[in-house]
């Protein structure tokens, strides 16, 4: 394709084909202190095409494609490039990665042990992770969590943080500004914004961490914490899990582990910060 | 070279994999996953000597597919269980038939649904069988389902409500319409039984199905991993029975499928190196068409003739129905878009 990159995330090396500049331009800005290795090939390929020739210029729209193509996905505007990128790149690990099992859930690590935290988009776990990331915790992933059949450890996904609405505000005030990607304004998804990881996040991608504690975070309401049960955290977990059933007889065993081994709880929390000491306080517990 | 030639040459054993630059592989994975072969050929160069990241995604796709062909099975006994206590015997098709016999293309195959072949009169007994167990209809639309009813070989597709999988109740092996009927009661009749216990087609028929599917019914979509089933089933086969070619040209001919038989032959030497009798061992100018759309990928998996893929597409409704019933059918599928 005219235009292309190779971005290694946590251990999926993936290349990416473009039929415009500035998606591949404001990736390689993202992704421009992750590690590049030219002898490796990629794993995952996404493209980025128009689906005719003249909507290259014409009301230029991006369609999402690669190794695994959603039939009826709705193509988005050359101004949300980057989002189609962002989509095709997790539509690739989703539906084609296997080492792993894969959760749709954000974590973060400290002294080798991770915090998972896993609900729908809105529930505050990408805000959650990436604030935890910018203290004395190493942010692991915003979208996956990517769990190892064999060991049980969690292994990082650190992408490019996707920062939705409110969290953009709240996270603008505390980094540097030249962390931040553009801010892409009322796309299908709210307003996006990307936060590219701390550099030693970036740096220890392929360390992997054992789940010490699960969390199914809802943001809104009353401060609660509400202990959850092994057989409720495993189907909450294999319906956010992309590769459960494939996996099969593996995916089985890795995840009766994981919720036999990981205290789990569901937290409500109004604000940010409230959200944030309920981890703290779980956390000081689960890792005594 | 381009990577989809690359990638042939591969699975043909007509390139060695250590020779290949990391570019080299973006290409082949991608060509590869297009065709859905990426477990085909991580078994194909298991022993090969591959960069570490190639052997461990290969190793990924290997045990994936693994999973997937026991899932693929547990399917099939499903139906079995569903089907055997009312005395209805099914023949397996295509990739679970290969699982069930163990083949060596089997080996890495992807298995989408599970196509079952039952005999014409048991057709109707099926089909309440399976919706009593669970089954339900995936289309919904009147024309679709009664254009399957009337005139295709198989019932509409199905879906298991609890499993999610897909079954396809054949009861021939091409469209009612179509200029060829091939003999569906000696497909049944003639079935053998595979090392797993279901029935599958005798090694003659296997190929015939093979071939029809590939050159006769479809449009070559996914005709690269057709014809390494093909390729592979009649090595083996020949292998274990000198008179293999012999009696597949004899079916063939009972089920008029000669001309599409020997053209799949005749590709799967071109691409795959098969080894034919003479006979078999032929030219055919038109065969250039083919080869040319089985190799139309770009090194980004996409179609690269669009105006060929175009051509095959039109040419396999051409050969399923007549002319006036095509006109007919492509006016209303036209209007409801």
């Amino acid at each position: 394709m005219r235009h292309r990159l190779r971005i290694a995330v946590g251990p999926v090396q993936f290349r990416i084909g473009s039929d415009w500049a500035e998606p591949v331009a404001a990736l390689a800005r993202l992704y421009a202190g992750y590690p590049q290795d030219d002898a490796r090939p990629a794993e995952a390929t996404v493209r980025l095409f128009a689906a005719r020739p003249w909507r290259r210029w014409l009301r230029p729209s991006v369609h999402i494609g690669g190794d695994f193509v959603v039939p009826d996905a709705l193509p988005l505007p050359l101004s949300m490039g980057l989002l189609a990128a962002e989509m095709g790149m997790n539509l690739q690990v989703a539906l084609g990665w296997r080492r792993h099992m894969l959760l749709h859930a954000s974590a973060v690590a400290k002294n080798g042990r991770a915090l998972i935290m896993s609900g729908e988009s809105g529930s505050g776990k990408s805000t959650l992770a990436a604030l935890l990331g910018e203290g004395d915790w190493r942010l692991m992933g915003d979208e996956f969590t990517l769990i190892d059949p064999a060991g049980g450890d969690a292994f990082a996904f650190p992408r490019a943080v996707s920062l939705k609405n409110e969290a953009i505000a709240e996270i603008a005030a505390r980094v540097d500004p030249s962390r931040l990607g553009p801010l892409l304004a009322a796309t299908p998804k709210g307003d996006i914004r990307h936060l590219i990881p701390r550099t030693d996040a970036v740096a220890a991608m392929h360390e992997p961490a054992h789940p010490a504690l699960l969390l199914f975070p809802r943001f809104g309401g009353e401060t609660a914490i509400e202990p959850m049960g092994e057989g409720e955290a495993f189907v909450r977990l294999t319906e956010a899990s992309t590769n459960y059933v494939a996996l099969g007889e593996a995916g089985f065993a890795a995840l009766t582990r994981l919720v036999r081994e990981t205290p789990a709880f569901g937290i409500s929390y109004p604000d940010s910060a409230a959200g944030m000491a309920l981890v703290e306080q779980l956390w000081a517990e689960a890792a005594k | 070279m381009s990577a989809v030639r690359t990638f042939v040459d591969l699975l043909g054993g007509r390139r060695d994999p250590a020779a290949l630059a990391p570019r080299d592989w973006d290409g082949v994975i991608g060509v590869a996953r297009s065709e859905a072969m990426l477990a085909t050929l991580a078994h194909r160069l298991a022993e090969a000597d591959l960069p570490p990241a190639v052997a461990a995604l290969f190793a990924d796709q290997r045990a994936a597919a693994k999973v997937a062909q026991r899932q693929a099975l547990w399917e099939a006994e499903m139906a079995r269980r569903a089907l055997a206590p009312a005395g209805i015997e099914f023949v397996l098709l295509k990739g679970a038939a290969y699982a069930a016999a163990d083949m060596s293309c089997a080996a890495g195959r992807q298995i989408g649904d599970l196509d079952i072949l039952v005999l014409a009169h048991d057709i109707r007994r099926t089909e309440n069988l399976l919706l009593k167990a669970g089954w339900e209809w995936v289309k919904s639309d009147p024309y679709d389902d009664a254009y399957y009813r009337q005139h295709m070989h198989e019932l509409p597709p199905m879906i298991h409500k609890a499993r999610d999988r897909m079954i396809d109740v054949h009861h021939t092996i091409l469209p009612r319409t179509h200029r060829i009927t091939p003999d569906a009661l000696a497909l049944v009749g003639d079935a053998v039984t595979s090392s797993a216990g279901f029935a599958v087609l005798n090694p003659a028929d296997m190929a015939c199905h093979c071939a029809a599917h590939m050159l006769a019914d479809g449009d070559l979509q996914g005709g690269l991993r057709n014809l390494w089933d093909f390729h592979t089933m009649t090595r083996d086969f020949a292998a274990a029975d000198p008179g293999y070619w012999g009696q597949l040209d004899g079916r063939a001919a009972l089920h008029g499928l000669q001309g599409a038989v020997h053209r799949a032959a005749r590709l799967s030497r071109d691409l795959y190196g098969t080894a034919l009798p003479s006979g078999w061992d032929r030219q055919e100018p038109s065969d250039v068409w083919f080869r040319r759309r089985l190799f139309a990928r770009d090194d980004w998996g996409r179609v690269t003739e669009p105006l060929l893929e175009q051509a095959f597409y039109i040419r396999s409704h051409w050969l399923r129905m007549p002319p006036a019933m095509l006109a007919k059918h492509l006016w209303t599928k036209w209007r409801k878009r």
